[in-house]
């Protein structure tokens, strides 16, 4: 396989969570609702989509059984968030440690502690390991673009995130609506989740979301609560993702330091233990672009002004 | 509600403080009969885990008291100092969940100034860290209050990259010029003792073991205090707790919302700096790739069972440093994982949260 497939191969099983995260994410943030509890939904549902996997052997019902543990999550978080306006970011962030510390413990009981392992099949891979999930992810790009901005129900959606109260003037239930954003969030990353134990890899690995739900939230943002923004913004993330694997193949650390050589920054760079290019700021590189988006951005293309308040119906 | 009933109906001085330790004590049954339960659904026998638990956080048995406590005060501190910083920032109406970035810079601000250790006089040294890595910390925070006033950015996403970009800057650099001298691992060198906190406790009270115990810890604890001033007895956190109650009153009044904003994110950030280089210099004694297992989250928790209140965020810090402490023996003698009590903690927050937020959809005739 040559380098520049082994990295276009990369790119997409990196993209593919990370899209499906953050299109439910930006639909749900639409509606005003900021779910930080994302890292806790993947982390949730890639264990029971390989433990229902591991159970009945059909990766396809893993996969349901994950987007189903998804919308639990999405309706328990709305609970809190809908129906007892609960403050989101601190519900989210401790929906996060719990889920965290579920999966662990769960996998630690069922599995761990009597010495089996949590292999599982895995879903049919299409070309390489590209499976199923991955050319559907652009379909629903396009739903979510068709959702928000051609239906009545996507215009009702982002008014409940823009103007609840004019919303709810006009008839909309603004709970009801939300409700049904953070369904649809649950559901994408529950498919995500499932990605992660059932297509991309065959097995769990307790906390292998590693910080993927917090990912989605920066491409929500990078991307400008936009579907087509979304994908792009997964796209560099996911790029720059599978690059650190290939950045050694690749030959970017020859350039490195054949450009320190032209500098003559070799001996200076060598005392610095520096020798080869530190990878991590390859990973940092997307958060910083994120960073400069939304330091250049207009207010034109802010997020939505309801974002994160509960609405209280008098 | 019936408990709350009997108090005194007027306000009297001791109200609040009856009222808060009665909360306290139901919120504490109500963890114990969580816990308990969890274990009997996992097998674990609720007995010896609770004493498990209770010898790790407070001593008995093999491990005694000084050791035991000093373990659940080591483990309180960064939770403590982490759990101001959220108090400071949420007080002012600013989720910042950018704890562990701020952290992280404090820290590798005080590794790369402890490369001039054969220069500069020890002491000097140690308080340039401490100084240095507060105001890096200070600065990160600074930065997504400023991209707040400024661009309209939630701070909770920014936050958010700034942790990332917090941590992949330790991570290059402990694989870089940082790392230790093997070039082996993914640290720093251990820090010279010279540079470290000294431990206070005597080993003659832990019978003969070295508790991990720093003057470190004394800083931290100093700074509930001194966050309880700020807060309560300055006209500067007397702005900051109006900016975070009612911004457009703020406004009318006359206080610059933006620049209180920015404040309070610099301090909030500084805290956590803190946080980092006592750390450093404390406990971990070197940076890591995984220097921090997610205390800048975890303070949001301490910070929010706490009340959102100093003296609130102590008590609370030191709770779930006992937590931690006790969970750690709990693993190591009952095979007990420390996730299971992680479970019962994140449980328990959800309820407070819960029960919080219904009380205030609800407001009874004694609400204050």
């Amino acid at each position: 396989m040559s380098i520049v497939a082994g990295v276009l191969l990369g790119t997409l099983a990196e993209t593919t969570p990370l899209l499906y995260t953050a299109l439910g994410e930006t639909v749900a943030q639409r509606s005003g609702v900021i779910n930080v509890g994302l890292e806790g939904i993947l982390l949730t549902s890639a264990f029971t989509a390989s433990l229902a996997t591991y159970h009945i052997g059909n990766p396809y019902i893993g996969v349901g059984i994950g987007l189903l543990t998804g919308i639990v999550f999405a309706l328990l978080f709305g609970f809190f968030a809908l129906v007892l306006h609960a403050d989101q970011v601190v519900t989210g962030v401790v929906f996060n440690l719990f889920a965290l510390g579920i999966t662990g413990t769960l996998y630690r009981f069922l599995f761990a502690l009597h010495d089996k392992s949590l292999i599982t099949a895995q879903l049919p891979l299409l070309h390489h390991t590209v499976t199923i999930l991955t050319p559907l992810s652009l379909p629903a790009v396009v739903f979510v673009w068709w959702w928000l901005y051609s239906t009545r129900s996507g215009l009702e959606l982002r008014a409940c995130g823009e103007q609840p109260l004019a919303a709810d003037a006009a008839g909309i239930s603004v709970r009801k609506t939300r409700a049904v954003a953070l369904i649809f969030d649950g559901a994408m990353a529950g498919i995500a989740g499932a990605f992660l134990s059932v297509a991309d890899s065959n097995t769990f690995v307790p906390n292998m979301s590693a910080g993927k739900g917090f990912i989605a939230l920066a491409i929500v943002t990078a991307g400008r609560w936009n579907p087509i923004g979304c994908l792009v913004a997964s796209l560099l993330f996911g790029f720059t993702n599978s690059l650190q694997f290939q950045a050694q193949t690749l030959g970017f650390d020859t350039l490195y330091r054949h450009m320190a050589a032209t500098l003559h920054l070799t001996v200076f760079l060598h005392r610095l233990n520096l020798d080869h290019f530190p990878y991590q700021l390859f990973l940092a590189l997307p958060y910083v672009v994120t960073m400069l988006i939304l330091f250049g951005s207009s207010r034109s293309t802010r997020a939505p002004a309801a974002l994160g308040r509960p609405y209280r119906k008098e | 509600m019936s408990l709350a009933k009997r108090l005194p109906a007027k306000p009297t001085p001791l109200y609040p403080l009856m009222r808060f330790l009665g909360i306290a004590f139901l919120y504490i049954i109500g963890f114990l009969i969580l816990l308990v339960a969890t274990f009997a659904v996992f097998g674990v026998a609720p007995n010896k885990a609770l004493f498990a638990l209770q010898q790790g956080a407070l001593g008995g048995g093999p491990i005694s008291p000084a050791y035991a406590i000093s373990e659940t005060l080591v483990r309180a501190t960064p939770l403590l100092l982490t759990g101001l910083s959220i108090v400071v920032a949420w007080q002012t109406g600013m989720f910042s969940i950018g704890g562990d970035g701020q952290l992280l810079m404090g820290a590798l601000t005080a590794t790369v100034l402890a490369q001039l250790q054969h220069v500069v006089n020890p002491n000097l040294l140690i308080f340039l860290m401490l100084v240095c890595g507060t105001l890096v910390g200070a600065l990160w925070g600074a930065i997504a209050g400023w991209l707040r006033v400024k661009r309209n950015v939630q701070e909770v996403i920014s936050t958010i990259m700034l942790n990332y970009i917090a941590l992949y800057l330790v991570g290059a650099a402990v694989v870089g010029p940082l790392q230790e001298s093997s070039h082996s691992n993914p640290e720093s060198n251990l820090l010279p003792d010279k540079l470290l906190f000294a431990h206070i406790l005597p080993p003659s009270w832990s019978g003969g073991i070295t508790t991990r115990l720093h003057s470190g810890v004394l800083l931290a604890f100093l700074a509930v205090p001194i966050v309880w001033l700020y807060l309560y007895r300055t006209l500067q956190g007397f702005q900051l707790r109006i900016v975070g109650q009612n911004p457009e009153a703020a406004r009318a009044a006359g206080i610059s919302v933006n620049q209180t904003r920015v404040r309070a994110m610099a301090i909030s950030g500084a805290l956590c700096g803190l946080a980092g280089v006592i750390q450093l210099l404390g406990t971990s004694e070197r940076l890591s790739a995984n220097f921090s297992p997610g205390w800048g989250y975890t303070a949001i928790p301490v910070a929010l069972v706490g009340g959102l209140h100093p003296i609130g965020t102590l008590l609370s810090a030191l709770f779930f440093g006992a937590l931690e402490a006790g969970s750690v023996n709990a693993e190591q003698t009952l095979q007990v994982p420390a996730s299971l009590i992680a479970i019962v903690q994140a449980a328990a927050v959800l309820a407070i949260i819960g029960v919080n937020a219904w009380r205030q959809r609800y407001p009874t005739e004694l609400k204050d």
